[in-house]
């Protein structure tokens, strides 16, 4: 009943929506980066929403089944192969006891989620399965997978209804440049007008440093009023810390709770998929929305979600 | 309560700002507030985040808006000067001071040009009102150290401090609640848990309570060590009176 990892890739975890309710004890949220691309792989796998995935970043591992399931992988295309002939991103399919899923190079984007049918076999600590790395919290013994590690399947499906049809079109499309869709706020009044031009204007790169923590960018620097610090509030996904430096830091699943750098906008929940597939090299650009516009795009993404999702069943 | 201000922080959550400095005066109307949006009937919050001057309130956009929400929030601090809020608790934490388990006590004491025994007699004189939890799980930012035993952190972090440790740096007091590098100045160490994570519940402290730290011996120390490990111990906590 389980999963042998032969090779773990550069940095593989399990991860859920992630750690509701303990950010006022300074529990940190962590949860998948792409959380759209890990609800469209459990819905092709007909898991219930929530449910924990593996989460591969740039190079993905090398799983050995010990049993028959079906898996879906979603999110960015990592090159996997299912002993050595390449499997389709987006689509559930049966893999046979003893077969390995390999991923062999990262053509677009830079985290690949993988669902298990019926769930992986992590006990939940504080209500969540994400592992948070720096505490070691919850995951695969709070750490990021090793060669060797045997995952156990929760309750694993060997066949799902409508195998052939539980497939959609890839979602994640490499481009030259980004537009990512932002809320201003919360200390948007830190900065001078001209900074906030510069911001919504200019390009950023992605720089190496981007983790689950955050996401490093560089280009032209946002002039504040004053000063870049403010007494410690809360962070939320996606907020876009500026430091004295002007160069922005986009806040990610495995953020500290609170922090003490004017936070100019936010990435909005819909825009989370390009987000959550950024890597080092690629260019963004932010277009600033009203917060009713996010809204409707968040709802209108979570409806069309609903529809895949039933769409699935009877079909 | 008409300064505050909502700022989006995105669009699932919100920060009610309360002011821009750091005050137990601020922090008590934050408390209010979370309490009394605990005991509210507003539907769609996901979760809240107290901080030194803000209330972050994550909310679910397919049940509430933003416009209603603030809408809601708005009307609730109206109202707020009739909610009833219970005193805060003030947790009452043991610490074996000194020695091996506070290495930087004679340290400090020689800074503040005070014995050692002078040192944990101010530290342990005052209620320490937790503003907010950060850093790392259960770490509490306390308030109120008596400025005469401030010290400056170490020139060189330690690689290594165990959970349970109590330290100063600056005029700063506080517990590591999980075993992490730091340079704060160590005076003792407490066997009470701050953190544990299979807990019901996971973390002791809460913001808005206050913390007063006891001295206590060794064999203290080992007796309530050995009633942590059965999960058996009860941290003792009494209300808080207000200074009038």
């Amino acid at each position: 009943m389980s999963v042998t990892v032969l090779n773990p890739g550069l940095l593989t975890t399990v991860q859920d929506m992630g750690r509701i309710g303990y950010q006022q004890f300074g529990v940190p949220v962590s949860g998948v980066i792409d959380p759209r691309a890990a609800e469209i792989a459990n819905i092709l796998v007909d898991n219930p929403g929530g449910e924990a995935v593996l989460e591969c970043t740039m190079m993905g591992p090398h799983l050995q089944f010990g049993r028959a399931v079906c898996i879906a992988i979603t999110g960015g295309d990592l090159g996997p192969t299912l002993d050595g002939a390449p499997v389709p991103n987006y689509r559930a399919i049966a893999v046979q006891p003893g077969q390995t899923l390999r991923f062999t190079a990262p053509k677009t984007g830079c985290r690949a989620l993988i669902a298990f049918a019926g769930g992986l076999d992590i006990p939940k600590v504080m209500g969540s399965r994400s592992t948070y790395l720096r505490a070691k919290i919850g995951g695969f013994q709070g750490r990021r997978l090793e060669k060797g590690d045997v995952i156990g399947l929760r309750a694993p499906r060997s066949e799902l209804k409508n195998l052939a049809n539980r497939y959609i079109t890839p979602e994640f499309i490499p481009r030259p440049q980004y537009n990512l869709r932002v809320v201003m706020g919360p200390q948007d009044d830190a900065f001078t007008q001209e900074g906030i031009h510069t911001f919504l204007s200019q390009t950023y790169t992605v720089t190496p440093e981007f983790d689950r923590m955050g996401c490093r960018l560089e280009g032209a620097a946002i002039a504040h009023r004053a000063s870049a610090d403010i007494i410690s509030d809360g962070i939320s996904f996606g907020a876009i810390q500026v430091p004295s430096a002007g160069q922005p830091i986009i806040m990610l699943a495995d953020r500290q709770t609170t922090g003490g750098y004017t936070k100019i906008a936010a990435v909005i929940t819909a825009d989370f998929r390009i987000l959550g597939q950024l890597k080092a090299g690629d260019k963004v650009q932010f277009e600033r929305v009203s917060i009713q516009h996010a809204q409707d795009a968040l709802l209108t993404q979570r409806a069309a979600l609903r529809n895949l999702r039933r769409a699935l069943q009877v079909c | 309560m008409s300064d505050v201000r909502f700022l989006l922080t995105g669009d699932t959550s919100l920060t009610a700002e309360f002011g821009n400095e750091v005050s137990p005066s601020i922090n008590a109307r934050i408390r209010a507030f979370h309490i009394a949006l605990e005991h509210s009937s507003i539907p769609g919050i996901v979760e809240t985040v107290p901080t030194y001057r803000s209330l972050m309130i994550h909310y679910d956009p397919g049940i509430i808006q933003f416009a209603p929400l603030v809408q809601r929030l708005q009307s609730l601090l109206d109202g707020l000067d009739l909610v009833e809020i219970p005193p805060s608790q003030v947790l009452e934490i043991p610490v074996l001071y000194g020695g091996e388990m506070g290495p930087d006590l004679d340290f400090v004491a020689q800074h503040a040009q005070k014995t050692p025994q002078e040192v944990i007699s101010i530290h342990t004189s005052t209620e320490y009102l937790i503003y907010m939890l950060g850093f790392t799980p259960g770490f509490a930012y306390l308030g109120g150290m008596d400025e005469r035993i401030a010290t400056p952190r170490l020139e060189t972090p330690r690689v290594k401090i165990p959970a349970g440790s109590v330290g100063i740096a600056g005029s700063q007091t506080g517990i590591y609640p999980i075993d992490s590098p730091g340079g704060w100045q160590l005076i003792g160490r407490t066997p009470v848990r701050m953190y544990d994570p299979d807990r019901e519940t996971p973390i002791l402290p809460q913001a808005g309570q206050y913390i007063q730290f006891y001295p206590i011996t060794q064999a203290e120390y080992d007796e309530i060590a050995a009633q942590e490990a059965a999960d058996r111990y009860i941290c003792r906590r009494h209300p808080r009176q207000e200074a009038i």
